[in-house]
């Protein structure tokens, strides 16, 4: 088994933020935000935050800040949950992601997690938001993206990851979702987020994390799965794709090292499981550490 | 409807546009990483920031947002803007269904895409019922297990109804892909929420029949035996009772090959009170080849042990399940 090419992916996650005209930078351009989170986190995960400028990126987030409030995912874009969070919530205990309506159970995790860090979760109906997460339970033990929505593991962690910020683990069948999750591991040491679906190094973060917060990591054979995360990274020019001889983007590498970080892989900082940010950061806002 | 990029016409060129002055994106005074973008794009959107900033609700703001969509269908400004356009024209929404339909041909993992194919068919209405269905199906025909395509399929059916035919749709998908558990799922949802089928209960006969035919026919396939345990939600005791559940278990171990959740079905019946015949003890006692070590004559015990090696992924959950049973006297 190969070892996790740290100074590699710190150069490729810092070409990425530098490169011009590529294909992502036109696609991605609204979601900018979301790449500088997956590439920030993934920096200090890797403990090499310090090679960025600090205030260069926060005078570029300030700059997304919309009157509302929230922020967008880039300078002239209009805020979206995904990017922020407002009073979106719907009769039901539901979450629009932005004033439009399109309605999902990863909007509830993102406004359940944005307002816990910001300690603002009596702005909202807490018990409506936990009620509706459950009504998207499934007879597998998982949950979709609306009631009878199928079992996702990307919907899960959102669901799980909720229910644990708001103290209501209680709701999860825990011993027949962590039985369905850990079914998600395949021969090749890989996780999928549904059956019969290919392993995607994503996997790793949506399954374990949602392991991880029901206690039942020790289900899944973590040695096969650090061997599959490790043949997913370019040895040679730095970065992590979906599967092994894929190329490589910042998403996935973000999902890999944030996977092996849950795996306490050495010399990896450790990443809390529902925020999906290090362990220091959370400490750092709930008990000013 | 241009999209080859080569024939692109640049809009400063077009005579409709010469009295639009197009707004540049502002980076800030000190952009941190200024993006080089393709000319095309860049135009098309300095074009739509003029119009958007205008509020230009007319006909040729309506293509625009076409080509900057179709540049970029990920922009949910630009989606947004659109649909104040369409309503602002009273347009065609038909016609937008076909455009919509264009767009999924080639980006159906698209957010944005199916949060707008559902605005407009709340606008539609019943009418569009039919048809929206079947372009429905035209996208699932393609990935059969597109998430977007499902949520917006089981939306589509709850809000309009066209429940009639599904059960029929789900059975037609599984005869193609008995692995599909996107349509597994879709079957459950139907028996369970179908105003016309009586609910899980009144199904429940006839869905066990065709689940059990679907295990036999491929019996390492998770979903149909999952399916199986939904059938009795709520309701395990009946789960144990019915001769259906364990003698299927009881087939599948007999053939000796893929008979992982068989075993692990039995186990869940043994756990909740089910009382094996010597037939099931043989059976299980048949997959325990190794001469140096006896199998356990508790049965669940010898089940947990047997799985903990042909499923040794998951080792640590069948040896959690082990250490779980009640001790035998």
């Amino acid at each position: 088994m190969g070892e996790l090419a740290v100074g590699k992916h710190v150069k490729y996650i810092l070409s990425v933020e530098k490169r011009k005209d590529s294909f992502e930078s036109v696609v991605m351009d609204h979601i900018r935000m979301n790449g500088a989170y997956w590439g920030l986190t993934t920096l200090d995960l890797l403990g090499k935050l310090k090679t960025i400028d600090e205030d260069e990126v926060i005078s570029w987030i300030m700059e997304c800040q919309h009157e509302s409030g929230g922020f967008a995912g880039n300078i002239g874009h209009d805020p979206h949950i995904l990017l922020d969070v407002s009073g979106l919530q719907n009769e039901d205990g539901s979450f629009s992601g932005d004033t439009w309506g399109e309605v999902d159970t990863r909007f509830s995790y993102i406004a359940i997690c944005c307002l816990s860090i910001l300690c603002r979760l009596d702005q909202i109906n807490v018990e409506k938001a936990v009620n509706y997460i459950v009504s998207c339970k499934n007879l597998d033990g998982g949950f979709g993206c609306t009631p009878g929505g199928e079992s996702h593991a990307g919907q899960i962690f959102c669901c799980v990851a909720a229910l644990a910020i708001t103290g209501s683990l209680h709701h999860v069948d825990k011993d027949l979702l962590g039985w369905w999750l850990c079914e998600r591991q395949i021969k090749s040491g890989g996780l999928n987020g549904r059956p019969e679906k290919l392993p995607d190094v994503c996997y790793s973060w949506w399954v374990l994390s949602s392991l991880i917060m029901i206690d039942r990591v020790h289900w899944i054979d973590k040695e096969q799965l650090v061997k599959f995360i490790l043949d997913c990274q370019d040895v040679e020019n730095g970065g992590i794709s979906d599967r092994p001889e894929d190329a490589v983007d910042v998403f996935h590498t973000y999902f890999r090292v944030a996977g092996l970080s849950l795996l306490q892989y050495p010399g990896l900082k450790a990443i809390d499981p529902a925020y999906a940010v290090p362990v220091d950061v959370v400490n750092r806002i709930f008990f000013c550490r | 409807m241009d999209s080859d990029e080569g024939d692109r016409e640049p809009i400063s060129r077009r005579a409709e546009w010469s009295d639009v002055i197009p707004l540049p994106q502002d980076d800030g005074p000190n952009p941190v990483v200024p993006i080089a973008y393709k000319e095309d794009f860049r135009e098309t959107m300095d074009y739509f920031r003029a119009i958007y900033q205008a509020d230009e609700r007319s006909p040729r703001a309506l293509c625009l947002t076409q080509e900057a969509i179709l540049a970029n269908p990920g922009n949910y400004t630009v989606w947004h803007f659109r649909r104040l356009v369409l309503q602002a024209l009273n347009a065609d929404l038909y016609k937008e269904l076909d455009f919509l339909q264009q767009i999924a041909n080639s980006n159906a993992k698209n957010y944005q895409l199916w949060h707008h194919r559902r605005w407009v068919i709340e606008r539609l209405g019943a009418d569009a019922r039919a048809k929206e269905l079947e372009l429905n199906k035209e996208i699932l025909s393609r990935d059969t297990k597109n998430y977007h395509a499902w949520s917006h399929r089981q939306w589509v059916l709850q809000a309009l109804g066209g429940w009639e035919d599904e059960l029929d749709y789900c059975h037609c998908l599984l005869e193609q892909d008995i692995f599909n558990n996107s349509a597994w799922n879709q079957r459950y949802f139907v028996i369970s929420r179908s105003p016309f089928l009586g609910g899980l209960k009144a199904m429940r006969e006839s869905e066990v029949r065709y689940t059990v035919k679907a295990i036999l026919a491929q019996p390492n396939n998770e979903s149909p035996w999952r399916y199986l345990r939904g059938l009795y939600k709520d309701d395990i005791e009946a789960l144990v009772n019915d001769p259906q559940a364990s003698s299927v278990c009881l087939k599948v171990m007999n053939t000796k090959s893929n008979y992982v959740f068989a075993l692990s079905m039995l186990l869940d019946l043994l756990c909740n009170g089910f009382q094996p015949s010597q037939e099931f003890r043989d059976a299980v006692g048949a997959l325990w080849t190794s001469d140096t070590h006896p199998l356990d004559s508790d049965l669940a015990k010898a089940i947990c042990y047997i799985l903990e090696h042909v499923d040794s992924l998951r080792a640590g959950y069948w040896m959690w399940r082990k250490s779980k049973l009640p001790q035998a006297a």
